[in-house]
């Protein structure tokens, strides 16, 4: 039996798709059938779901369809197959932050984004595979499996959000969510040559997501396309009362200026983010991505990021500290696993952590636990928070010379599976740049700028706390100019 | 053991549950009791992916009370993470206050034997209740939780090591639970824990500037237990002192079946409670608007109310400071003493009423003041018909009693139990000289001047009336009839 040919469907960006089911070109059930056979098809070799709900989408594109049909289509989304980040809570359906203490964990409740997406008519096909706790830059950590880059299967996708990146260009669905502590949407989404937004601190609500750092935490879609990403956070941006970190800034309509090109745009180029240590293919690609925003009108600025050097420094003190946390209450008494057998309280704790969480949740919950413990608060976590206010003075002494900042998501393309688990401090590495972004609450994005020996590159941009519409016109302006990333070769071309 | 060569010092860490409809951070009831889990949701059982709301009533309700207690309200201050393992504590961290707390400074004053005492507060903080651990909860003798109490708002008050006595101490819980009940943001209720408080216990030889080592007590229920618990603990580190043995810090739990107290743990043993800021939340940010909105709001405070009802309305201190220590027992007392039109007069007998038979059916009853079916106008009512002769003494308080307990109106009670008095004149006239007729050889005697026979003579005039005659009138006609005396 040979497998059926890849529905021309899957080609489609989220953009084409929408716009074909207003048109009446297809259903949403035709979309949605056609990803959850593309899901059966390569998920064995991609690894990118921990859970489909192939019957709650069918049941969403029925109703969707049913919408359509009686003229009251909610929108662009409406009818569109998307799929979360497991670690995004959704009602009824099991939710395991890519750990085994959470496994059996059925929510009762949806997060506000999963809530936003479905009240926009969103079809969601399942939960995305992640590093255990949003912990890692490869998907490695996943307690379960490893998701593979679908442009080289022997290859990581980039975590923490890998399932979310490598599911858009295995061409699994239209849409995904992730979320962005130090680098865990623009990571994946360059590695796996698709679009990534972290949206500014408090753009997104938190409210139904797994915490890891909530100072640092941030959900924030990914797309095929600029468009496509545009449009997943106009649905789930602005104010939730059930975070109160959220912000109550009107949100900008992300869609209406998204063809405004690059002209006049001033692209700040940080000398810290080019100086050694870049893979030539990646350096290539980026100055390639600077050169082109000259050719459409922008110029090139010159700025200095002095503080960024010491972000990979106050990053790991900050995030384990809040991770320590957070993480402590699984404790195996009220929900997830409990540890069996075991007699009296202590060893109830003991062992239902030591058996639930896997190796870097326990590094972190013990670096942060020390960096918050008494006599070394000042001296770590304080000090921790004061570069993160010099580094925040940095982007906002840049932003008076600049509009946007670019550079490189990452040092190289996606590394092998297996390269760095020996090494976590190599692994940390791989957020060297996207990490400053996060500590200074600013929104960042990837988008494809080329390749590295077969080996897609992002772009890195970061704005101003809350212009994601000029981050994302900008973006839009260099996707026209560059076209796609192409297709994955690691898959049969879909 | 020459106790009276050491000095004591006191302070008091109070926890007071706010009286707010919802918890701190959800919308989850406070309501005591309930089967055990039925007042939670998934904030106050700290599943993953939740975040705290803070309730902007707990805010004015902390705001109020530093206002009430002279405290510094800080215009931005900063919820903490106090992170440990318990069961009873489903995040694994409390969220409280640390290094910003709203209320700083402050203080209150007190009167221990005639003298005032102003005892200062180092802060007021705002934090979320822990659940309950219930053991043996089933065959197997495994234990349970109970969440329905986490997350229910409280705020902690710190005072100063300025107390140097039970007396003290006492009598500075007693203030700051009078004040919050005027402020209407706590119950006062020791027994159910909704009010309770720790006491750091340490002693100094008299004259010494350093003071010694401190243990904190905790589990006092009552006024009773604290003055018991300090006391042990004084004469405790006292003896040791004394011994030349060193004062251990340490937690220590008060047993209030031996009356004395017992090592919890130790320093070494405490917690490393890794504070950091709360990043689930923002800074709370009071402006100044909302401050000067609250202080404006401020109920007359009980000291001022005492001081009020001895200079205006003639009240003995002592019972000027009962009638205020609850709020609305003093409001009870104010709207008695307006229908009863005012002044000393009227003051003082609602003074009496209240501190006297109303105050023993509270008792009795554990009735609030606010769930008394008295009101002020059945009160005023009352004594009017007392002033007016129309009932006894004794037949008032038998009116109180029934109206306090099933809210009837007086005259009707007076009616249907027949406890209208007899004060004619004329009817009683007749009884007397039908009992002085009907006694020729004990009016001889008493005339005589051999005995003083009136209280005999009193009875029989009232045992003819059924005990409804007038005593007044009574003891009136006697004197008249019997002559001389």
């Amino acid at each position: 039996m040979t497998a059926p040919a890849p529905s021309p469907l899957l080609r489609l960006s989220l953009r084409a798709a929408s716009e074909g089911l207003a048109a009446g070109r297809h259903s949403a059930r035709d979309l949605t059938e056609a990803c959850l056979a593309r899901i059966e098809a390569t998920d064995g070799r991609v690894g990118a779901f921990l859970h489909v709900t192939a019957e709650a989408a069918r049941a969403a594109a029925a109703a969707s369809a049913a919408r359509r049909a009686a003229g009251r289509a909610l929108g662009p989304l409406d009818g569109v197959p998307l799929a979360l980040k497991d670690l995004f809570l959704t009602q009824g359906v099991p939710t395991t932050a890519g750990s085994r203490l959470l496994e059996g964990f059925v929510p009762p409740v949806d997060g506000t984004a999963v809530a936003r997406l479905k009240r926009a008519g969103a079809v969601l096909l399942g939960k995305l595979n992640l590093d255990e706790f949003a912990m890692g830059s490869s998907n490695e950590n996943s307690a379960f499996k490893p998701c593979r880059n679908p442009w080289d299967l022997t290859r990581t996708p980039g975590g923490s959000s890998g399932g979310s990146a490598a599911a858009l260009a295995a061409r699994q669905c239209y849409g995904t969510l992730g979320t962005d502590t130090g680098g865990s949407i623009r990571l994946p989404a360059s590695f796996c040559g698709v679009v990534g937004v972290k949206p500014s601190y408090g753009r997104v609500s938190r409210s139904g997501v797994v915490a890891f750092a909530s100072s640092l935490d941030q959900p924030g879609p990914l797309g095929r396309e600029v468009w496509d990403a545009a449009a997943l956070l106009q649905a789930i941006a602005g104010h939730d009362p059930a975070d109160q970190t959220s912000s109550s800034r009107p949100v900008d309509d992300y869609l209406a200026g998204l063809e405004g090109g690059a002209r006049g745009l001033r692209v700040g180029v940080p000398a810290e983010w080019f100086q050694g240590g870049l893979e030539p293919g990646v350096e290539a690609a980026v100055r390639g991505a600077l050169s082109a925003y000259q050719r459409l009108g922008a110029t090139l600025v010159e700025i200095s990021l002095p503080h960024s050097r010491y972000g990979i420094g106050a990053y790991y003190l900050i995030a384990t500290a809040e991770a320590s946390s957070n993480l402590a209450r699984y404790d195996g008494v009220r929900f997830g696993r409990r540890a069996a057998g075991v007699k009296g309280l202590k060893e109830l704790y003991l062992e239902s952590r030591a058996q639930g969480f896997g190796a870097e949740p326990k590094r972190r919950i013990m670096l942060g636990t020390y960096a918050l413990s008494a006599g070394y608060y000042d001296a770590y976590y304080l000090r921790a928070q004061k570069v993160r206010t010099l580094i925040r003075r940095d982007f906002d002494a840049a932003f008076q010379r600049c509009d946007v900042v670019a550079g490189p998501v990452a040092p190289g393309p996606a590394f092998r599976l297996g390269e760095r688990t020996g090494d976590p401090l190599q692994m940390y590495l791989a957020d060297i740049f996207t990490i400053t972004c996060n500590l200074a609450a600013l929104p960042g994005l990837s988008v494809p700028c080329g390749l590295s020996a077969g080996l897609p590159v992002g772009l890195q941009l970061v704005g101003r706390p809350f212009d994601e519409a000029g981050l994302l016109t900008a973006a839009r302006a260099l996707e026209r100019e560059l076209g796609p990333a192409g297709a994955p070769a690691g898959l049969e071309a879909a | 053991m020459p106790v009276s060569d050491f000095q004591a010092v006191l302070g008091l860490e109070v926890h007071a549950q706010l009286l707010t409809r919802t918890k701190i951070f959800c919308g989850c009831p406070t309501t005591f009791g309930g089967e055990p889990n039925t007042h939670v949701c998934p904030v106050c059982l700290g599943m993953p992916g939740v975040l705290p709301v803070l309730s902007g009533q707990v805010v004015e309700f902390a705001v109020l009370t530093g206002l009430a207690l002279g405290c510094t309200i800080r215009e931005k201050s900063v919820f903490a993470r106090k992170n440990y393992f318990y069961p009873d504590l489903p995040k694994g961290y409390q969220i409280s206050q640390y290094e910003a707390p709203i209320c700083e400074g402050g203080g209150l004053t007190i009167t221990v034997d005639g003298r005032e005492k102003h005892v200062r507060l180092t802060r007021i903080h705002m934090e979320e209740d822990a659940g309950k651990n219930l053991h043996d909860v089933s065959a197997d003798g495994s234990s349970g939780v109970d969440l329905n109490r986490a997350g229910v708002p409280l705020l902690e008050i710190v005072s100063e090591p300025d107390l140097r006595s039970a007396d003290e101490a006492v009598e500075y819980l007693k203030a700051l639970r009078s004040i919050l009940l005027t402020l209407g943001v706590n119950d006062g209720n020791l027994e159910e824990g909704s009010f309770r408080c720790d006491a750091n216990v340490s002693v100094m030889r008299k004259g010494a500037t350093r003071y010694g080592t401190r243990a904190e007590i905790k589990n006092m229920n009552s006024f009773r237990h604290l003055r018991q618990a300090v006391e042990f603990e004084v004469r405790r580190q006292v003896e040791l002192v004394e011994a030349g043995q060193p004062v251990v810090q340490e937690t220590r739990l008060f047993d209030p079946d031996r009356g004395e107290t017992r090592s919890m743990r130790s320093k070494e043993d405490a917690h490393d409670y890794r504070y950091f800021p709360e990043p689930d939340l923002p800074p709370v940010l009071v402006p100044a608007a909302q401050v000067a909105r609250l202080r404006a709001a401020l109920p007359e405070l009980p000291r001022a109310r005492a001081a009020r009802y001895v200079a205006a309305l003639g009240l003995p201190p002592g019972d000027a400071a009962i009638l205020v220590a609850d709020r609305a027992t003093a409001d009870f007392f104010d709207a008695t003493v307006t229908l009863r039109g005012g002044g000393p007069e009227a003051a003082r007998k609602a003074a009496n009423w209240l501190n006297g038979e109303v105050a023993r059916l509270v008792n009795e009853t554990g009735l609030a003041a606010g769930a008394w079916r008295l009101t002020p106008a059945h009160l005023a009512r009352v004594l009017e018909l007392l002033d007016g002769g129309a009932i006894s003494g004794a037949g008032a308080k038998a009116v109180v009693e029934e109206v306090f307990r099933s809210g009837a109106d007086p005259a009707a009670v007076v009616q249907a139990r027949g406890l209208a008095q007899v004060s004619d004149a004329g009817a009683i006239e007749a009884v007397v000289d039908r009992v002085l007729a009907a006694a020729p050889a004990e009016v001889e005697r008493h005339r005589s001047g051999k005995k003083d026979l009136t209280g005999f003579f009193v009875g029989q005039v009232m045992k003819a009336l059924k005990g409804q005659g007038n005593p007044a009138v009574v003891n009136a006609l006697l004197k008249q009839k019997l002559g001389g005396g």
